[in-house]
């Protein structure tokens, strides 16, 4: 579904991103993990076309979509939820949602989906009439990723999802990731919860330093001695 | 430090601050002053807080916030609507030319503040040099009546256009700056125009100004008195609001919404952030060639000086005081900014310093300005929140 090819990124002069390949088939859950700086936000910013990409290629079902503009990446199915859940915080819960489904014309789709995301997170329709600063950390988290499923994405890119969370939401909110994930929308998931992440993916990628350095099955990686040493403390 | 510990402190600093210019005297006078309204304000906070607010103090609370809150709220409503209008179009037959002709400039500064309030209110971008566009649509009438006798009216599309296309000239290079950048560099902005316009001397007559700038024609009638402007600023403002208001609700409002409050979210959320920068800049630019228009053609003559960083300061006030992005609070804003000194025009010497401390007491009292914008702008569902209590679940 997605490809991407030996991808560079430089952020001023820092070479963020050397050379980055990776393949997100679909139907499934990919993870990229790595510890702090290693270039996975910078990784998912150029997916999403707010980096730059200096060369190499990122394929969406064969098609270059490197050289396009945010708001044509979204277009074609691919949304973000950012890093450290970030949400418009003097807009309300609905306009929050509202925005998610910003260039979508079709006014009854929207009103399902809005629907749905309600159903999917309940707490969220409570919450409806309030500013979206106002939330508690995990049901900002929620709102962010229900105003990317707002988009109708085929492909969700998400960034630490877990970052700074009880464990008993991250439980929650990776059980709605596991039902959007079985009603078909992809999922590339980047997280520093190595453990988190391997459990919930189909396929996983190690990156260090703008690189990815392994590349394999869940099970395999967390019986690699590399992997459990930097990445699971053991 | 305990409330009232702090009384003496600040009653003492405001009379350092008033030393050099009002000498011993009055600074005491002026330290003792500010003590007793920190006290007044710390004793009634204090009291509101412990609910202790009784009898009449409580009423005239409750009265002044319901009055206020029936600002905010019912100022679309069209019986109040109508009934403002009446009085706006009766008043100048109650005034004096002069009380008229300050009406005249409120609202030319109503339509520059309500075109800011788009860049800096809407779209979250701060803009220190306004004032340019206001001059390139005073100047673009100004020398095209003189040069080439163009009238008022197409020279009124004609200032729009320009200033438009000169907030997209300033928005292009300032399309990667954020926050206190991207206000130097319209700070910049602002002077190179000024700048240009007093130095290039064979085209705008430099310091020296335009003189003798045409006045508009309605059909056969010749447009000149004080309240002739009054009534065509009065059209144009409403024409500013409707639109503004209209933009504010529309989906192009909402990207600048979303702009404001997180560039890079707003872009993961598929908005167009060139496209959007540049509008916002364009859209409130636009307004300011209007009013440049109307300035021209009231004052028949232009020249630098009108268009100074302090007028730039002058409207992100009545911004910031009236409310942020609420357009009765910015209209309110102007309003207060430019009959307030007509009124005290004994303290004119004082001006800059009143208006200093009103921002201060603005920003610790009531951030959120006057008129606070309305939350829920934008609806899928009409219906109230339910629920405020915070997120303690």
């Amino acid at each position: 579904m997605l490809e991407l090819r030996d991808v560079h990124f430089y952020y001023g002069q820092i070479h963020a991103l050397q050379g980055v390949s990776l393949e997100v088939r679909s139907g499934q859950v990919v993870c990229l993990i790595g510890s702090n700086g290693a270039g996975k936000s910078s990784t998912l910013m150029a997916i999403s076309g707010v980096n730059a990409v200096s060369r190499g290629e990122i394929l969406l079902e064969g098609e270059a979509i490197h050289a396009q503009e945010p708001d044509d990446i979204v277009r074609r199915g691919i949304c973000q939820v950012p890093e450290g859940r970030r949400i418009f915080p003097h807009l309300t819960v609905l306009e929050n949602l509202e925005m998610g489904a910003f260039l979508r014309n079709d006014a009854g789709g929207v009103k399902d989906d809005l629907d749905y995301v309600c159903s999917l997170f309940p707490v969220l329709h409570e919450r409806r009439g309030q500013r979206g600063g106002t939330l508690s950390g995990g049901e900002q988290q929620m709102l962010a990723i229900a105003r990317a499923l707002m988009s109708k994405p085929r492909l969700l890119l998400l960034d630490e999802p877990s970052l700074g969370l009880a464990p008993r939401i991250i439980e929650t909110i990776f059980g709605v990731l596991a039902r959007i994930r079985d009603e078909g929308t992809g999922i590339f998931l980047v997280e520093q919860n190595a453990h988190l992440a391997l459990n919930f993916s189909d396929w996983a990628y190690v990156m260090e330093t703008g690189r990815i350095i392994m590349g394999d099955e869940p099970a395999v990686l967390r019986d690699s001695p590399a992997v459990r040493e930097a990445y699971l403390g053991e | 430090m305990s409330t009232y510990a702090r009384v003496p402190l600040i009653g003492l600093w405001f009379a350092f601050l008033a030393l050099p210019l009002a000498g011993w005297k009055n600074s005491l006078w002026i330290g003792l002053g500010c003590a007793a309204v920190v006290f007044v304000v710390s004793a009634a906070r204090a009291s509101a807080q412990s609910g202790a607010l009784a009898g009449p103090a409580q009423r005239i609370k409750t009265g002044f916030a319901s009055a206020w809150g029936f600002i905010e709220e019912k100022s679309y409503d069209k019986r109040y609507l109508s009934l403002f209008l009446l009085l706006i179009i009766a008043l100048p037959w109650t005034l004096d030319r002069y009380s008229t002709d300050v009406l005249v400039i409120t609202g030319i500064y109503v339509m520059l503040a309500l075109g800011l309030n788009v860049v800096v209110g809407f779209a979250g971008l701060l803009d220190l040099g306004y004032v340019a566009f206001y001059a390139v649509g005073a100047y673009s009438y100004a020398l095209l009546n003189s040069w080439y006798g163009l009238s008022f009216w197409p020279a009124l599309g004609v200032g729009v256009a320009s200033s438009a296309l000169f907030g997209i000239i300033l928005g292009i290079p300032v399309l990667r700056l954020r926050g206190d950048y991207l206000a130097i560099v319209t700070l910049g902005f602002g002077e190179i125009i000024r700048l240009v316009l007093n130095n290039w001397d064979n085209v705008t007559q430099g310091p020296n100004g335009i003189l003798g700038i045409g006045r508009p024609y309605l059909g056969e009638m010749r447009l000149y008195k004080p309240m002739h402007f009054y009534y065509l600023v009065v059209v144009l403002c409403i024409v500013t609001i409707f639109i503004v208001n209209r933009l504010d609700k529309s989906r192009l409002g909402r990207a600048w919404a979303a702009m404001r409050e997180d560039e890079t979210v707003a872009e993961c959320m598929g908005v167009n952030i060139v496209y959007t920068k540049l509008s916002a800049f364009a859209f409130g630019a636009a307004w300011a060639g209007f009013g440049g228009v109307v300035f021209s053609a009231k004052q028949t003559f232009i020249s630098p000086e009108s268009f100074t960083f302090f007028e730039s300061v002058i409207i992100l006030c009545m911004v910031v005081l009236g409310g942020m992005a609420s357009i009765p609070g910015v209209m309110l804003g102007a309003f207060i900014l430019t009959v307030l000194p007509e009124v005290l025009r004994e303290l004119t010497l004082f001006r800059p310093m009143l208006l200093g401390g009103a921002m201060v007491l603005m920003m610790v009292l009531r951030p959120q300005g006057l008129l606070q914008a309305k939350g829920q702008r934008h609806h899928l569902e009409r219906d109230k929140p339910e629920s405020k209590t915070g997120a303690g679940r």
